[in-house]
Protein backbone atom coordinates (compact mmCIF):
# COMPACT_ATOMS: atom_id res chain seq x y z
CA UNK A 1 0.00 0.00 0.00
CA UNK A 2 1.29 3.43 -0.86
CA UNK A 3 0.67 6.63 1.08
CA UNK A 4 -1.48 7.92 -1.80
CA UNK A 5 -3.57 4.74 -1.80
CA UNK A 6 -4.15 4.98 1.93
CA UNK A 7 -5.16 8.62 1.50
CA UNK A 8 -8.07 7.40 -0.65
CA UNK A 9 -9.46 5.54 2.36
CA UNK A 10 -8.81 8.46 4.74
CA UNK A 11 -10.69 10.78 2.38
CA UNK A 12 -13.48 8.22 1.94
CA UNK A 13 -13.93 7.92 5.69
CA UNK A 14 -13.94 11.69 6.17
CA UNK A 15 -16.47 12.06 3.36
CA UNK A 16 -18.73 9.35 4.82
CA UNK A 17 -19.17 11.00 8.23
CA UNK A 18 -19.47 14.50 6.83
CA UNK A 19 -22.13 13.51 4.30
CA UNK A 20 -24.07 10.62 5.86
CA UNK A 21 -23.96 11.84 9.45
CA UNK A 22 -23.67 15.54 8.60
CA UNK A 23 -20.94 15.80 11.23
CA UNK A 24 -17.22 15.65 10.63
CA UNK A 25 -15.08 12.93 12.16
CA UNK A 26 -11.49 13.28 13.14
CA UNK A 27 -9.70 10.76 10.94
CA UNK A 28 -6.12 10.09 11.99
CA UNK A 29 -3.08 9.09 10.00
CA UNK A 30 -2.93 5.40 9.03
CA UNK A 31 -0.48 3.28 10.97
CA UNK A 32 0.93 -0.14 10.23
CA UNK A 33 0.20 -3.02 12.58
CA UNK A 34 3.60 -4.58 13.17
CA UNK A 35 2.68 -7.17 15.75
CA UNK A 36 -0.50 -9.13 16.40
CA UNK A 37 -3.78 -8.39 14.67
CA UNK A 38 -5.71 -5.13 14.39
CA UNK A 39 -8.35 -4.55 17.06
CA UNK A 40 -11.99 -5.52 16.68
CA UNK A 41 -14.90 -3.77 18.39
CA UNK A 42 -18.48 -4.97 19.00
CA UNK A 43 -19.52 -4.81 15.34
CA UNK A 44 -17.35 -5.28 12.26
CA UNK A 45 -18.31 -4.97 8.61
CA UNK A 46 -15.91 -6.74 6.27
CA UNK A 47 -15.53 -6.24 2.53
CA UNK A 48 -13.52 -8.75 0.54
CA UNK A 49 -11.58 -7.19 -2.31
CA UNK A 50 -10.76 -9.10 -5.49
CA UNK A 51 -9.51 -8.26 -8.97
CA UNK A 52 -6.51 -6.01 -9.39
CA UNK A 53 -6.01 -5.90 -5.61
CA UNK A 54 -6.77 -8.67 -3.14
CA UNK A 55 -7.49 -8.52 0.56
CA UNK A 56 -10.06 -7.01 2.87
CA UNK A 57 -11.25 -3.67 4.16
CA UNK A 58 -13.15 -3.60 7.42
CA UNK A 59 -14.90 -1.02 9.58
CA UNK A 60 -15.21 -1.82 13.26
CA UNK A 61 -17.20 0.19 15.80
CA UNK A 62 -18.93 0.02 19.15
CA UNK A 63 -22.68 -0.29 19.65
CA UNK A 64 -22.90 3.22 21.22
CA UNK A 65 -21.24 4.76 18.17
CA UNK A 66 -23.49 2.88 15.75
CA UNK A 67 -26.53 3.88 17.80
CA UNK A 68 -25.72 7.57 17.39
CA UNK A 69 -24.92 7.07 13.72
CA UNK A 70 -28.28 5.36 13.18
CA UNK A 71 -29.96 8.31 14.89
CA UNK A 72 -28.14 10.72 12.58
CA UNK A 73 -29.47 8.72 9.63
CA UNK A 74 -32.99 9.17 10.98
CA UNK A 75 -33.37 5.54 12.05
CA UNK A 76 -35.57 4.86 15.09
CA UNK A 77 -35.03 1.13 15.51
CA UNK A 78 -31.76 0.51 17.37
CA UNK A 79 -31.85 -3.26 16.89
CA UNK A 80 -28.97 -5.70 16.64
CA UNK A 81 -29.98 -6.28 12.99
CA UNK A 82 -29.70 -2.59 12.17
CA UNK A 83 -26.31 -2.35 13.94
CA UNK A 84 -25.07 -5.24 11.75
CA UNK A 85 -26.63 -3.68 8.65
CA UNK A 86 -25.09 -0.27 9.29
CA UNK A 87 -21.57 -1.46 10.09
CA UNK A 88 -21.59 -3.42 6.83
CA UNK A 89 -22.96 -0.48 4.90
CA UNK A 90 -20.27 1.89 6.18
CA UNK A 91 -17.59 -0.59 5.06
CA UNK A 92 -19.35 -0.95 1.71
CA UNK A 93 -19.63 2.78 1.08
CA UNK A 94 -16.03 3.61 1.97
CA UNK A 95 -14.72 0.67 -0.10
CA UNK A 96 -17.03 1.44 -3.02
CA UNK A 97 -15.95 5.07 -3.06
CA UNK A 98 -12.33 3.91 -3.34
CA UNK A 99 -13.10 2.75 -6.89
CA UNK A 100 -13.02 6.42 -7.90
CA UNK A 101 -9.23 6.14 -7.55
CA UNK A 102 -8.61 2.39 -7.89
CA UNK A 103 -10.94 1.85 -10.87
CA UNK A 104 -13.55 -0.80 -11.54
CA UNK A 105 -11.05 -3.65 -11.26
CA UNK A 106 -11.12 -2.99 -7.52
CA UNK A 107 -13.93 -5.50 -7.04
CA UNK A 108 -15.75 -5.48 -3.72
CA UNK A 109 -17.99 -8.10 -2.15
CA UNK A 110 -21.23 -7.61 -0.31
CA UNK A 111 -20.48 -6.97 3.37
CA UNK A 112 -19.92 -9.79 5.85
CA UNK A 113 -20.63 -8.80 9.43
CA UNK A 114 -19.16 -10.08 12.67
CA UNK A 115 -20.83 -9.23 15.97
CA UNK A 116 -18.48 -9.69 18.90
CA UNK A 117 -15.11 -11.37 18.85
CA UNK A 118 -14.30 -13.44 15.75
CA UNK A 119 -13.25 -17.08 16.07
CA UNK A 120 -10.05 -16.56 14.11
CA UNK A 121 -8.02 -13.87 12.42
CA UNK A 122 -10.03 -11.56 10.19
CA UNK A 123 -7.12 -10.34 8.14
CA UNK A 124 -5.36 -12.56 5.59
CA UNK A 125 -1.98 -14.00 6.53
CA UNK A 126 1.16 -12.47 5.04
CA UNK A 127 -0.51 -9.18 4.20
CA UNK A 128 0.20 -5.99 6.12
CA UNK A 129 -2.70 -4.23 7.82
CA UNK A 130 -3.04 -0.48 8.10
CA UNK A 131 -5.35 1.00 10.70
CA UNK A 132 -7.08 4.33 10.13
CA UNK A 133 -8.29 5.64 13.49
CA UNK A 134 -11.64 7.44 13.54
CA UNK A 135 -12.89 9.67 16.33
CA UNK A 136 -16.45 10.86 16.02
CA UNK A 137 -18.23 12.70 18.81
CA UNK A 138 -17.00 10.82 21.89
CA UNK A 139 -16.61 7.51 20.09
CA UNK A 140 -13.68 5.68 18.50
CA UNK A 141 -13.76 3.33 15.56
CA UNK A 142 -11.29 2.03 12.99
CA UNK A 143 -11.09 1.35 9.32
CA UNK A 144 -8.60 -1.43 8.62
CA UNK A 145 -7.13 -1.78 5.14
CA UNK A 146 -5.34 -5.02 4.35
CA UNK A 147 -4.55 -5.27 0.64
CA UNK A 148 -1.70 -6.98 -1.20
CA UNK B 1 -46.18 11.38 -17.77
CA UNK B 2 -49.17 13.05 -16.08
CA UNK B 3 -47.80 15.40 -13.39
CA UNK B 4 -51.04 15.26 -11.38
CA UNK B 5 -50.90 11.52 -10.72
CA UNK B 6 -48.31 10.34 -8.16
CA UNK B 7 -45.69 8.02 -9.62
CA UNK B 8 -45.05 4.71 -7.90
CA UNK B 9 -41.62 4.37 -6.29
CA UNK B 10 -39.80 1.10 -5.53
CA UNK B 11 -36.54 1.03 -3.52
CA UNK B 12 -33.94 -1.70 -4.07
CA UNK B 13 -31.00 -1.99 -1.67
CA UNK B 14 -29.55 -4.88 0.33
CA UNK B 15 -29.28 -2.59 3.37
CA UNK B 16 -32.47 -2.22 5.37
CA UNK B 17 -31.09 0.96 6.93
CA UNK B 18 -30.52 2.47 3.47
CA UNK B 19 -33.95 1.41 2.18
CA UNK B 20 -35.61 3.08 5.15
CA UNK B 21 -33.44 6.19 4.78
CA UNK B 22 -34.38 6.59 1.12
CA UNK B 23 -38.05 6.05 1.94
CA UNK B 24 -37.92 8.71 4.68
CA UNK B 25 -35.63 11.16 2.92
CA UNK B 26 -37.15 11.63 -0.48
CA UNK B 27 -39.19 14.80 -0.41
CA UNK B 28 -40.64 14.47 -3.85
CA UNK B 29 -44.41 14.91 -3.64
CA UNK B 30 -44.89 13.26 -7.01
CA UNK B 31 -43.68 9.89 -5.70
CA UNK B 32 -45.71 7.33 -3.81
CA UNK B 33 -43.70 4.53 -2.16
CA UNK B 34 -45.03 1.09 -3.12
CA UNK B 35 -42.41 -1.29 -1.78
CA UNK B 36 -38.77 -2.26 -1.36
CA UNK B 37 -36.55 -5.22 -2.14
CA UNK B 38 -33.23 -6.44 -0.74
CA UNK B 39 -31.75 -7.94 -3.90
CA UNK B 40 -32.23 -8.06 -7.65
CA UNK B 41 -34.33 -11.24 -7.68
CA UNK B 42 -36.78 -9.89 -5.11
CA UNK B 43 -36.88 -6.63 -7.04
CA UNK B 44 -37.95 -8.31 -10.27
CA UNK B 45 -40.77 -10.14 -8.44
CA UNK B 46 -41.94 -7.00 -6.66
CA UNK B 47 -41.67 -5.00 -9.87
CA UNK B 48 -44.05 -7.39 -11.67
CA UNK B 49 -46.57 -7.14 -8.82
CA UNK B 50 -46.49 -3.38 -8.17
CA UNK B 51 -45.48 -2.00 -11.60
CA UNK B 52 -43.59 1.04 -10.27
CA UNK B 53 -42.76 4.04 -12.44
CA UNK B 54 -39.56 4.98 -10.60
CA UNK B 55 -36.92 2.73 -9.01
CA UNK B 56 -33.89 3.52 -6.87
CA UNK B 57 -31.36 0.74 -7.41
CA UNK B 58 -28.27 -0.30 -5.44
CA UNK B 59 -25.60 -2.20 -7.40
CA UNK B 60 -23.66 -4.42 -5.00
CA UNK B 61 -26.26 -6.91 -3.79
CA UNK B 62 -26.47 -10.68 -3.26
CA UNK B 63 -28.42 -13.01 -5.58
CA UNK B 64 -28.65 -10.59 -8.50
CA UNK B 65 -26.72 -7.31 -8.70
CA UNK B 66 -28.24 -3.98 -9.64
CA UNK B 67 -26.76 -3.80 -13.13
CA UNK B 68 -28.38 -7.09 -14.18
CA UNK B 69 -31.59 -6.12 -12.42
CA UNK B 70 -31.79 -2.82 -14.34
CA UNK B 71 -31.64 -4.73 -17.61
CA UNK B 72 -34.45 -7.05 -16.51
CA UNK B 73 -36.71 -4.24 -15.27
CA UNK B 74 -36.25 -2.28 -18.49
CA UNK B 75 -37.11 -5.46 -20.39
CA UNK B 76 -40.39 -5.68 -18.50
CA UNK B 77 -41.28 -1.96 -18.66
CA UNK B 78 -39.06 0.11 -20.98
CA UNK B 79 -40.41 3.47 -19.75
CA UNK B 80 -39.44 2.85 -16.08
CA UNK B 81 -37.14 5.52 -14.60
CA UNK B 82 -34.20 4.08 -12.68
CA UNK B 83 -31.89 6.02 -10.39
CA UNK B 84 -28.77 4.07 -9.44
CA UNK B 85 -27.89 4.74 -5.78
CA UNK B 86 -24.55 3.09 -5.19
CA UNK B 87 -21.22 3.47 -3.42
CA UNK B 88 -19.35 2.37 -6.55
CA UNK B 89 -17.87 5.69 -7.51
CA UNK B 90 -15.98 4.86 -10.72
CA UNK B 91 -17.13 6.23 -14.05
CA UNK B 92 -17.12 2.83 -15.78
CA UNK B 93 -19.83 1.52 -13.46
CA UNK B 94 -22.04 4.55 -14.03
CA UNK B 95 -21.61 4.26 -17.81
CA UNK B 96 -22.39 0.52 -17.73
CA UNK B 97 -25.56 1.15 -15.69
CA UNK B 98 -26.70 3.80 -18.18
CA UNK B 99 -26.01 1.46 -21.10
CA UNK B 100 -28.26 -1.16 -19.49
CA UNK B 101 -31.08 1.37 -19.14
CA UNK B 102 -30.59 3.40 -15.95
CA UNK B 103 -31.50 7.09 -16.17
CA UNK B 104 -29.46 8.64 -13.35
CA UNK B 105 -26.70 7.98 -10.82
CA UNK B 106 -26.37 9.10 -7.20
CA UNK B 107 -23.26 8.14 -5.27
CA UNK B 108 -23.51 6.99 -1.65
CA UNK B 109 -23.16 8.53 0.86
CA UNK B 110 -25.65 11.28 0.06
CA UNK B 111 -27.57 13.99 1.84
CA UNK B 112 -31.37 14.21 1.85
CA UNK B 113 -31.06 17.23 -0.44
CA UNK B 114 -28.89 15.35 -2.94
CA UNK B 115 -31.41 12.49 -3.05
CA UNK B 116 -34.36 14.80 -3.62
CA UNK B 117 -32.44 16.72 -6.29
CA UNK B 118 -31.48 13.49 -8.07
CA UNK B 119 -35.09 12.27 -8.09
CA UNK B 120 -36.36 15.68 -9.26
CA UNK B 121 -33.85 15.65 -12.09
CA UNK B 122 -34.91 12.12 -13.04
CA UNK B 123 -38.56 13.19 -13.22
CA UNK B 124 -37.73 16.38 -15.13
CA UNK B 125 -35.95 14.26 -17.70
CA UNK B 126 -39.10 12.21 -18.10
CA UNK B 127 -41.13 15.32 -18.85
Amino acid sequence: MTRVELETFVEGTTHYFLTAANQAASVGSPYLVNEGIPGIQEYTGIITVAGKRKGIVYFTASRPMLTVLLMRLGETEMTHENMCDLVGEVANQISGNARRDFGNEFMISVPRVIAGTPDGAVTPANTRSFVIPINWRSHSASLVVCLD
Amino acid sequence: MNAAVPLKLMIVDDSNVMRRKIERSHQCARLQFVGSAGNGKQAVELFRRTEPDVVTMDITMPEMDGIECVEQLVGIKPEVLILIVSALADKATAIEAMKRGANGFLCKPFTDRQLTDALDELLRGAG
